[in-house]
């Protein structure tokens, strides 16, 4: 038989109803044998006892329901963020809060570069923060005149480069008329490149050469260090475009003895016809294993608020913006949702607007109709605008919702300022209307969009806090019970994985989040600096000291 | 549409490019050989799919020798076409031959009026040089196909409206003309519907006025194409396509003269032959 270990905590919050807490917690093969007090864990026969989580408290390790690996890559290339963000290693770089200091952290990085002809890459320059401040291709040549130097922005849409990069690229002329390429008084552009199309051209001089939906390893590695830091178990990459090359990466250092994070990658709906996707996907997912669960579907419906590209219903956007852009035609959405029901393959709709999500639900209803299937859990991602109604019908349909709370206190003043305004930036990403729907709820970081850290996002649904520190939608917040359950069981059921995760008790795989502190016992404002000590996945203790 | 054009390239090398193949039906005797994201169709053109990075797939078909001589997109049915001709004009290597919108004449009033995609298809109507005008066939009278027209003008003002049937538009409404030094093509007009004018003793002229007038001018003209000289003796080369138009400056010396394509018995004769001489 083999060995059982009965680990004690200070306190251990299993999120299983019918015993919410313990003091041991007993793992045999990966698994948990029980939840209880040491003698009734010791009826089972031989057991080890180890103290070593003695003064921790232990939850379910948490799941993270909406991220991407992509994240771990982009660490690869130097933080130029607003905020504090710790990287895979532990280390937190503070935010960059002028031009000036983003420039010296550029050079600083560029000063230990060997190639001469190596680029230096940046990412995460959020210029909203500063005034919408302009940074152009001058700022960058301080840092280099004989590299190529280009840093991505926050919201993904936009690229900062420098001379020598737009001379590589073949960009440095006179005669663009293009509103994604503004031009200096000279005539030339002036560095800044808006939107993927402009930045294309000039990407991979920068460093940014691959598809940043692919997942690389090195990428990979660093996405399960910062899991690890975060007490977060199982991890959705949400999309990958899945060619055969990155599944096998995948497959292999998933597999490694130490991978300490269970994968969930779900497949980009473009590239494929949609019977093609369907038929890929479900061979796809043959191949899955415990820690790579391959055979899921994404699709991207419309665009983002912020970037006023997100479909909206009446009255529109706040400013007077024309409504955004749909990135599936309705029958083309109509048509996977149909093979996706009839194949049994599950797909997570992306909608940001109120119209892209009233699509989703609308297409979805016959589709079912069509291919009954009772527990399709197809998720609503982001859903960050749906209505009292959307979500009522969205619980109807069987869906799930994965509400967005982070982005709450990043944009939250900015959709109550500009782009929805006051209504319905008080009611965006609405955990409490959500919940009272019946409707099961997780909620995301979208990291790299926010940085990936699950007890941040329970806070951020629990206050209701934006960046200017106001409460945005006192009654849509949630108790902290609540937020501790969405990212758990709640992000686990929009994965079909509630059988197996998302609780400590009996038949369930060994994966804890271990903390410093007990999330239920401190002030809910404290929620989000509570130290995690790192985790356990399928028995596998991997602490954050040593990674 | 695309395979009408595919079997009239008469000696284009035509790249078709599609988000995924399962969405564009090339007729089977037209493939030759079948690659992952690369289909060799007859006659050296080719068909790749984009899948979500179309500037990506463009320089990649830069790079082939030798490059083809057209490139025509099919974007998603929800792209704004707009948007993606104004990510060509950044490519090197590429030239916009123009923005032709495919309008089911049977669907594309409700479409217009539907809640989620109405904005969408005005909007890509409004981003057209060439509207095809598509399936007349399938209305009742001419008076049902002249009144979808007239509604197509008016939410495209500065489109160019073509009807057609089975997708049977002429090779040079679609990509381009050539210009009328160029060597005679096989099958010119593909379709009856269609006729052209050249026009080889153009009158001095300011190239950049001549074409404008072209584009925008009652003329019935879709696409013209010519090669011509200034008051100072220089070369130009001007196009229109709908109411775009360009002219510059061009290293050819012999005067070509100017070709005009339009729809049979709409091309204005005799207001053409006043702006560019006779016509023949």
């Amino acid at each position: 038989m083999s060995a059982t270990i009965a680990y004690s905590a200070k306190k251990i919050i299993t999120m299983n109803p019918s015993r919410p807490e313990a003091t041991h917690v007993a793992v045999r093969d990966g698994r948990i044998l029980g939840a209880g007090s040491l003698s009734e864990l010791q009826t089972w026969g031989d057991v080890t006892l180890d103290n070593r989580f003695a003064d921790k408290v232990l939850m379910p390790g948490f799941v993270e329901g909406h991220a991407h690996v992509m994240e771990g890559s982009l660490w690869r290339k130097v933080y130029c963020g607003w905020f504090d963000r710790a990287d895979p290693d532990g280390k937190v770089w503070s935010g960059v809060k002028s031009v000036d200091a983003f420039v010296q952290r550029l050079q600083a990085a560029e000063a230990k570069l060997k190639d001469p002809a190596a680029a230096v890459s940046g990412w995460q320059l959020d210029p909203i923060y500063m005034g919408n401040t302009t940074v152009t291709r001058a700022d960058l040549d301080r840092v280099s005149t004989t590299r190529p130097v280009g840093v991505l922005h926050a919201s993904g849409h936009i690229m900062n480069v420098n001379t020598k990069a737009l001379e590589l690229a073949g960009m440095l002329k006179t005669g663009y008329n293009h509103p994604g390429i503004p031009l200096g008084t000279d005539g030339l552009p002036t560095g800044e490149l808006k939107g993927p199309e402009v930045m294309t051209p000039v990407s991979p001089f920068v460093g940014f050469e691959r598809n940043l939906l692919d997942a690389d390893e090195v990428g990979l590695r660093n996405f399960a260090k910062l899991c690890v830091r975060t007490g977060t178990t199982t991890i959705t990459d949400l999309a990958s475009r899945m060619d055969e090359d990155t599944v096998e990466m995948m497959l292999r250092v998933t597999g490694e003895p130490q991978y300490p994070v269970r994968l969930m990658p779900f497949r980009f709906f473009l590239g494929l016809s949609a019977p093609e996707l369907v038929e890929a996907v479900a061979t796809m997912k043959k191949r899955a294993t415990d820690r790579l669960r391959l055979g899921q579907i994404k699709i991207v419906v419309d665009g983002s608020i912020q970037g006023f590209s997100a479909r909206l219903r009446w009255p529109g956007y706040h400013n007077g913006a024309p409504n955004g852009l749909w990135y599936i035609a309705p029958e083309h959405l109509s048509e996977l949702l149909h093979l996706a029901l009839e194949a049994g393959l599950q797909v997570h709709t992306h909608t940001n607007g109120d119209q892209a999500t009233q699509l989703v639900l609308e297409k979805l209803a016959p589709a079912l109709q069509a291919h009954p299937n009772p527990d399709h859990r197809f998720t609503l991602q982001h859903c960050q605008l749906a209505d009292a109604a959307q979500f009522r019908l969205a619980a109807k349909l069987g869906m799930c919702v994965n509400l967005f709370a982070n982005h709450h206190y990043y944009w939250g003043d900015e959709h109550y300022n500009l782009t929805v305004g006051p209504d319905r930036a008080t009611r965006m990403n609405a955990c409490r209307t959500a919940l009272d729907s019946g409707l099961p709820m997780a909620i995301h970081s979208d990291a790299p969009i926010t940085p990936l850290s699950p007890l941040f996002t329970a806070w951020a649904a629990v206050n209701r806090i934006t960046v200017s520190g106001r409460v945005q939608g006192e009654e849509e917040r949630i108790e902290v019970s609540e937020a501790l359950y969405a990212i758990t069981m709640g992000a686990a059921y929009t994965l079909h994985l509630d059988g197996e995760i998302g609780s400590i008790e009996t038949g369930k795989r060994a994966d804890f989040a271990v903390l410093e502190a007990d999330p239920t016992a401190c002030d809910p404002m404290e929620l989000k600096d509570i130290p995690v000590w790192g985790t356990v996945q399928g028995g596998r203790i991997f602490p954050a000291a040593e990674l | 549409m695309v395979n009408h054009l595919l079997r009239h390239a008469a000696g284009r090398r035509i790249a078709i490019l599609v988000n995924e193949f399962g969405d564009l039906p090339i007729d089977e005797d037209l493939i030759e050989a079948e690659g992952e994201d690369m289909i060799a169709i007859s006659g050296g053109c080719i068909c790749c799919s984009f899948g979500s990075d179309l500037t990506a797939a463009l320089i990649k078909l830069s790079e082939l020798t030798p490059p083809p001589d057209h490139v025509v997109i099919e974007a998603s049915g929800v792209a704004m076409p707009g948007t993606v001709a104004l990510s060509i004009s950044i490519l090197p290597g590429f030239a916009l031959s123009g923005v032709v919108v495919l309008a089911d004449g049977e669907w594309v009033q409700a479409q217009a009026e539907d809640d989620y995609i109405g904005d969408t298809i005005l909007r890509q109507l409004s981003d057209a040089d060439v509207i095809v005008h598509s399936k007349t066939d399938l209305q009742p009278n001419q008076r049902a196909i002249e009144a979808v027209e007239s509604w197509l003008q008016a939410m495209a003002p500065n489109a160019k409206i073509v009807p057609t049937v089975q997708g049977r538009v002429p090779p040079e409404i679609v990509l381009g003309l050539t210009g009328p030094t160029a060597k005679p093509q096989a099958s010119p007009h593909a379709d009856a519907g269609y006729e052209s004018l050249t026009f080889r003793e153009i009158p001095p002229c300011v190239p950049e006025d001549l074409a404008r007038k072209l584009a925008i001018g009652s003329y019935g003209v879709i696409r013209a194409k010519g090669f011509l000289r200034d008051a100072e003796g220089d070369s130009w080369v001007i196009q229109t396509v709908g109411r775009r138009f360009e002219a510059h400056r061009d290293q050819k010396s012999e005067l070509g003269g100017v070709v005009c394509i339009g729809r049979r018995g709409a091309l204005e004769v005799g207001t053409l032959q006043a702006l560019l001489g006779p016509a023949g």
